[in-house]
């Protein structure tokens, strides 16, 4: 974040601030409340993704699968151990981080489709993991009581607590993402993308980057993953399928692969289309997000939001001529 | 050949401060460099290739290549297309690494060296297909040839650290002042892809040269371009020279190469034909042979 | 001797995972491009089947006929309208392309048949038949005669005919294929199409003795995955090596070790040879 970003920055907090306040008064936009907490848990990880796939251009199909392996981490030391939520949150990470480090090494070294298979044999195994180990996972049906936020006597009560606390870190990770975004690290991997041969040759550790920034956003989706456990105090593999993997792709591609705000609208926009707009439409809820990838990614490749704006800027310019 | 050296470009433009976040390289004489690498022999020698061979599958590319660049020359690499010379100075940058011999750069071997650890000790390049990052800015491009000589790391530009802050201002001062050395400054924020051919050119070498290196490798720089924008380059390289830097330049435009280079090497069918002045590879009947065919 | 019952239908499911690899080799031989969506052709032919068995009455064999001819013409009109356009994008935003039609196939088919599995009568009737002790379902013979035949026909097609030869000749050098006066594009579309075509029919045989659903895709997507890149992506006979050895040593797990992990075999074996030698056993055929 510099001098440019910060006004925008600043009517974000506000309005992110506002929001709850306002959606009170009204009963047909209470639970938007609830759905933005979830749009907020959903765009850490987007915006981890965004920075992997977006800025060093590498794809993963896992994502999801890292959320999972947050959440459940946070579920079973909570449930089984009886650790505190705090510090199953930063275990959760550290388990998280150590397997995307180990499964990294190996995969960041393919290119293109084998990396996004490896990733998606992966994300896959974890899956079945997952539904198997049932002793620790509770198996397909899932995980119970898992103990809400808190430690001490401090404790996350209501839907507006959660609110305000998951958007704490939203914007906590955007002002570092856009801080990394805008600097020597950024640049280098945007280089990366382009052309990693030339990026090597000028002297950036490619590999060493790949794999730091792999495992940076896979540590996202898990402090994802543990914030949606607690909050949802009940979790089942069904939600960290490959499916979600692809709906977080979604939600970077709708952004615009390269902002990092774009990734953030992206999971709203995603999550409100989830959970609201599409209830009426199950059955057409996975046609419809096929649909829109296929459009996005062969006619705005970089993304949805990108050319919205340019569109519009540019017919604000055309209006003051 | 033992000569102080620095990369300050000409003295013409102003004194920019030095807050010491930046290493402004100046790199050592050849004698000092020595010194600490190792070897207390008097090598003058910058670059040596040492019976070097590299097959692809069933096809021998390079084959028992060896010769040596004296620091500070311009050395040309010129042969028919298919002779080995690109695939010569992707061993030497660490793009590919060789299946025989052996590299020595200021004394130490980096034929089995990662190619950003090649960078590090001071060897660039510029790529035949002009390896640019297109869709990033033409200062933004040489930003990252300044990659070596800043150190701020994901934490430091997370939290956007004070001496990660100073740290960009240096590197964006550096970049424009590099691209003022190679005649850019204007372009400064224009998107790389969006330039003329000539003018990547010259952005590909100004960001190679951020790297500061001791050695620079340029491959076909003057492909595509017209006898004006040649000119130009020899003159650039020429610039290059006066800084101290080695430079090992592949090239088929034969006046640009008898121009300039100091030494030439002749490569064909991936083994070394011949080396000498420009005045002896005129004369060589091989290479003549090579290049306008044998006298019936 | 129930390890031959375990072989016998480790040999039938793997058949299944050679059509689905073969798929990947065709596109890959002619375009280097890996179709994500390749798994979802199965589950198609699957589901057509059994819709123009069930809703049109149409006898097996033309419900067979028919459900490959239309999931192949989806393959087409993928390529036709979607990675065509695509070819020239990044590898990035060809992988998402081919994953975002993998998503729209299966949306399309939970929206078309919901969540539940269907089934297709065995294509001939009668008990089992009784082979070293194991009872063998006739639909595995099936399978595994049926899948041999495609894999005979399909060798014959690319080594004798010409548009075999012209579509390996494309993946070798496609200029090169181009300059002889090949229409490189038209290989493309075949080859997308004969992919599908392909998958389809694995998924018409499979499904009278494994059922049909709408999400089996993906595992068979990946898992043909893996066979082809065991055995060398683009070899053909690697493929069906390497199918078989998976098929056997899936069910051998089920039998043996575990049946939930048993799709992990597969996925575990993918992961070794991407990161070991992602060439695989037997490489590229030439």
């Amino acid at each position: 974040m510099n001098r440019k970003n910060f006004p925008g920055f600043l009517v974000f907090i506000l309005l992110i601030a506002i929001f709850p306040l306002i959606a009170q008064r009204s009963s047909a936009i209470n639970h938007y409340i609830d759905v933005m907490v979830f749009g907020g848990i959903f765009g850490i990880v987007a915006i981890g993704l965004s920075l992997l796939m977006g800025y060093a251009g590498q794809i993963s199909l896992a994502h999801a699968a890292f959320m999972g392996i947050g959440a459940y981490s946070s579920g079973i030391l909570t449930t089984h151990f009886n650790l505190s939520p705090p510090i199953a949150l930063f275990l959760g990470i550290a388990v998280t981080s150590a397997i995307a480090f180990a499964i990294g090494v190996p995969s960041l070294r393919l290119k293109g489709h084998y990396l996004a298979m490896a990733t998606l044999g992966f994300g896959v195994i974890v899956h079945i993991v997952f539904n198997e180990e049932v002793k620790w996972t509770g198996g397909p049906s899932g995980l119970v009581g898992i103990p809400g936020f808190g430690f001490g006597s401090w404790a996350l009560k209501s839907t507006i607590h959660w609110y305000y606390f998951v958007w704490f870190w939203v914007a906590l990770f955007v002002v570092l993402a856009l801080n990394m975004v805008h600097s020597r690290i950024g640049r280098a991997l945007r280089a990366i993308h382009e052309d990693d041969r030339a990026a090597e040759a000028m002297g950036v550790p490619t590999a060493r980057y790949k794999l730091q920034i792999f495992v940076i956003s896979a540590a996202m989706a898990a402090f994802a993953g543990s914030l949606y456990a607690h909050y949802v105090e009940f979790i089942n593999p069904s939600s960290f399928d490959l499916v979600w993997s692809i709906k977080f792709i979604l939600m970077v591609m709708v952004g615009g692969i390269q902002s990092i705000w774009g990734s953030l609208l992206g999971s709203l926009f995603l999550t409100f289309l989830g959970n609201e707009w599409l209830q009426v439409f199950a059955e057409l809820e996975i046609l419809i997000y096929g649909i829109i990838l296929l459009v996005i990614s062969l006619f705005f490749p970089d993304g949805l939001f990108p050319v919205i704006v340019r569109f519009l800027t540019q017919r604000k310019l055309e209006k003051k001529a | 050949m033992n000569r102080q050296v620095t990369f300050e470009p000409k003295q013409e433009l102003n004194q920019k401060e030095d807050n010491g976040c930046l290493h402004h390289a100046v790199p050592i004489s050849t004698e000092e460099g020595n010194r600490g690498l190792g070897e207390t022999s008097k090598n003058t020698f910058i670059l040596e290739v040492k019976d070097l061979g590299k097959s692809f599958g069933g096809v021998e590319a390079l084959h028992n290549i060896t010769f040596s660049v004296p620091s500070g020359i311009i050395q040309a690499i010129i042969g028919p297309n298919g002779a080995g010379k690109t695939t010569l100075l992707n061993c030497i940058s660490g793009v590919i690494k060789p299946t025989r011999g052996r590299i020595i750069f200021l004394g130490k071997s980096i034929e089995n060296l990662q190619p950003h650890k090649i960078a590090t000790l001071g060897i660039s390049r510029t790529f035949q297909n002009v390896a640019l990052f297109k869709r990033m800015s033409v200062i933004e491009n040489v930003t990252i040839g300044l990659h070596t000589k800043t150190r701020s790391g994901f934490t430091s530009c997370a939290l956007r650290l004070p001496s990660m802050i100073r740290e960009e201002r240096h590197i964006f001062e550096r970049a424009q002042e590099w691209l003022e050395f190679v005649g850019l400054a204007d372009e400064m924020n224009k998107e790389a892809g969006s330039l003329p051919l000539g003018k990547q050119k010259l952005l590909e070498v100004a960001r190679a040269l951020a790297t500061e290196p001791r050695l620079l490798l340029l491959d076909e720089p003057a492909g595509g371009l017209n006898t004006a924008e040649t000119e130009q380059f020899g003159e650039l390289i020429e610039k290059i020279k006066n800084l101290g830097i080695t430079v090992v330049l592949i090239e088929h435009d034969m006046n640009l190469v008898m121009e300039r280079s100091d030494q030439i090497a002749v490569l064909h069918y991936g083994k070394l034909l011949a080396t000498g002045t420009p005045q002896e590879i005129k004369k060589n009947p091989q290479v003549v042979e090579i290049y306008l065919g044998k006298e019936e | 001797m129930e390890w031959v019952q375990y072989v016998l239908s480790g040999i039938t499911v793997g058949m299944i995972y050679v059509l689905v690899a073969l798929g990947y080799n065709i596109i890959y031989n002619v375009t280097e491009i890996i179709n994500f969506a390749q798994g979802e052709f199965v589950m198609l032919g699957g589901l057509c089947a059994v819709f123009f068995y069930e809703s049109l009455h149409l006898p097996l064999w033309l419900a067979f006929l028919m459900a490959v001819v239309t999931v192949g013409g989806i393959g087409l009109l993928f390529e036709k309208f979607a990675i065509r356009h695509a070819r020239s994008q990044s590898i990035l935003t060809l992988i998402i392309v081919t994953i975002a039609f993998s998503i729209l196939l299966k949306g399309a088919a939970m929206f078309a048949w919901g969540k539940d599995p269907y089934s297709l009568p065995p294509f001939s009737g009668g008990s089992p038949w009784l082979i070293a002790g194991a009872a063998v379902q006739r639909q595995s013979l099936w399978i595994i005669g049926i899948s041999l035949f495609i894999i005979a026909g399909l060798s014959i097609f690319f080594h004798k005919s010409f548009y075999g030869k012209a579509m390996c000749a494309c993946a070798d050098n496609p200029v090169a294929a181009r300059i002889m006066g090949i229409p490189v594009r038209r290989m493309i579309l075949l080859s997308f199409t004969l992919s599908a075509a392909l998958g389809a029919a694995g998924g018409v045989i499979i499904t009278p003795l494994s059922l049909m659903e709408y999400d089996r895709g993906a595992l068979l997507g990946l898992k043909g995955f893996s066979v082809a890149v065991l055995g060398g992506l683009g070899n053909f006979w690697g493929a069906l090596v390497a199918g078989i050895f998976i098929g056997v040593a899936e069910s051998l797990c089920a039998g043996y070790l575990s049946s939930g992990y048993k799709d992990a075999v597969a996925l575990i074996a993918l992961l070794a040879v991407l990161f070991v030698k992602p060439e695989g056993l037997f490489g590229r055929a030439k």
